[in-house]
């Protein structure tokens, strides 16, 4: 048994490719203190805290993690019925149609967002629906019913039938053995669904700026002050802020899965 | 309540009786979510790509024709397609590179407490805000930023700047150069390519690279012949995903990169300021195509297994 040391070379390759992906994130972290504040300079010339007074007294970012916050909750839930819905239909049996729902169902995001994007703005257009909070969390749902499903349908192939069967023999209706079999068996697996879809709702811009109009998303905050920036530091705290809160969903949905066949996260 | 708990235990044995009756009531909400919004908007962005635009008074004709895709063709258009497909390869080709160390080292030779560590440490990049992730690099490559301040601590300027003085690659500074598109592509995709490769070559078994070993192969060979054969599939599943994401974004190279256009910036100013809906929609055909074609040759590849 000597192969199980790593050759040299390859430590280094993976240390260094570790780094590639964390360094740049880290470095938002030092920006988020400099004092510069008309240009990107580095080293900061200073450090200081007064950036996160200044934000937290910015009326529409708070209006825009509001918004963030509000579409994220309601396409979470959306995606939580329909994703456990398709979910449950397609690991029970086979049935007519079985794979063109599954491939329905990851079509969304398979396709690049600006496709679902464009599709749905012509489509409000053709329609004649203005936009509003409702027609941000329709394109929002329906990227996020995916990875609800990716996770549940898995946990709900390893709840075994004889279960079900056994629940029911015992007198149980069916909502009852929804309610007492099933749903525990699911919960951790949903819980952790819901969680990324609800990172990857709080995050998503490139279809939401086809369907919000004029309304700002975290996001689409962000991406403005990119494009034109005006607010650099303020853009820095913001975007600290956000590395944040969208590590500790990955998180918990990391500890919720773990030591099970699948961990959630991997079908972004 | 008696009546309400017994209408429920008729409802229930009905659908205990009739299965089918059970799934399609659960299969008929996500069904017609995303048939009727998802679906319907994408057929009706596709019907507007046989419309066609009338040049003098941009009003849309709508009658069948094949003639917008025919716009496509011309120079100044498809040049904004190959150079798309250029920057995806090279994207997919660097991903793939820089990730199979990681993937290889995560899936063979982390254990214990490395185990988490690799794992997560792949994972928090890929979940980590998208902007966020595109706007560090905007820090990085500024004239004024962390990329340009190393080099001038190692005296090496120079070199930096007879990289940006080759025409096509390079440019006024990193940060408006088709090499900073590429940079920010490659950072914001690498994960998606490290995830899948680690699941293919977390099913090569061990004893596999120590009998070609024994059999007296040199670690490259091993490589050559026996790791990277089974590991393949893994590579092809992680190349659909940096493939197809960089065919159609078009936030990054809006914000790092030339003035040269990419499909999704064509597709996002037909659409918005130039109102030239059927032109935006037939662009939005492309990536569509290279992807049902790429689907397919990966599909032969055997890729799917390793999703």
């Amino acid at each position: 048994m000597h192969s199980d040391r790593a050759p040299l070379g390859l430590k280094i390759a993976a240390g260094l490719g570790l780094a590639f992906m964390h360094l740049p994130i880290l470095l938002i972290f030092v920006y988020a203190f400099t004092t510069e504040d008309k240009s990107y300079q580095w080293p900061p010339p200073g450090f200081t805290l007064k950036w996160f007074a200044v934000t937290w007294e910015r009326t529409d970012v708070w209006e825009a993690l509001a918004l963030s916050l509000k579409v994220a909750s309601i396409s979470t839930v959306i995606a939580l019925i329909l994703g456990t819905l398709c979910a449950a239909a397609v690991s029970r049996t086979k049935f007519f149609g079985r794979e063109a729902i599954s491939l329905l169902v990851i079509l969304p995001i398979a396709l690049p967002g600006i496709i679902t994007g464009i599709s749905l703005r012509s489509a409000f257009n053709l329609a004649d629906i203005p936009f509003s909070f409702w027609t941000i969390v329709l394109g929002h749902a329906t990227f996020c019913v995916v990875v609800v499903y990716n996770n549940a349908v898995a946990r709900f192939r390893r709840v075994s039938g004889s279960l079900v069967e056994a629940s029911m023999d015992l007198g149980a209706n069916s909502f009852q053995t929804f309610r007492y079999v099933i749903l525990p068996n699911i919960s951790t697996a949903l819980l952790a669904g819901g969680m990324l879809a609800f990172a990857l709702s709080f995050d998503e811009v490139i279809v939401t700026t086809f369907t919000a109009g004029q309304q700002q998303t975290l996001p689409i905050w962000m991406l403005e002050e990119l494009v034109r920036p005006r607010q650099r530091p303020v853009t820095n705290v913001v975007a600290m802020i956000v590395v944040i809160v969208t590590f500790l969903p990955i998180l918990g949905a990391y500890y919720l899965t773990r030591g099970t066949d699948t961990v959630a996260g991997q079908g972004k | 309540m008696k009546m309400q708990s017994a209408m429920l235990t008729s409802i229930s044995d009905t659908l205990w009786r009739k299965p089918n009756l059970l799934i399609l009531l659960l299969i008929l909400p996500p069904a017609l979510w995303l048939g009727i919004i998802y679906l319907g908007s994408l057929f009706a962005l596709l019907a507007q790509s046989f419309f066609s635009i009338d040049e003098f008074s941009g009003v849309i004709q709508y009658e069948l024709t094949l003639k917008t895709y025919g716009e496509l063709f011309r120079p100044s258009n498809f040049d904004i397609i190959i150079r798309t497909v250029v920057m995806a390869t090279a994207v997919t080709i660097g991903a793939a590179i820089i990730g199979f160390p990681v993937a290889y080292f995560a899936a063979r030779y982390a254990q214990g407490k490395w185990k988490p560590i690799f794992y997560l440490g792949v994972m928090m990049p890929l979940w980590s805000s998208y902007l966020v992730k595109v706007y560090s690099w905007k820090l990085i490559l500024a004239k004024e930023g962390i990329l340009n301040w190393i080099f001038e601590s190692l005296h090496l300027s120079w070199l930096l700047n007879a990289y940006l003085a080759i025409p096509v690659i390079g440019g006024y500074s990193l940060s408006v150069s088709a090499t900073g598109t590429f940079l920010v592509f490659l950072y914001v995709w690498l994960p998606f390519m490290i995830l899948p490769m680690q699941a293919s070559l977390e099913r090569v078994p061990h004893t596999m690279l120590e009998a070609s070993g024994d059999l007296g192969a040199r670690p490259y060979q091993t490589f050559r012949h026996v790791l990277l054969p089974l590991a393949l599939p893994g590579v092809i599943a992680g190349s659909i995903f940096t493939f197809s994401l960089t065919l159609g974004d078009y936030i990054i190279p809006q914000i790092v990169g030339s003035s040269r256009r990419f499909i999704g910036q064509a597709v996002y100013a037909y659409q918005g300021t130039a109102g030239n809906i059927p032109l935006a929609a037939a662009f939005a055909v492309v990536p569509i195509i290279l992807m049902a074609f790429y689907l397919w040759l990966a599909k032969r590849k055997g890729a799917f297994d390793a999703l």
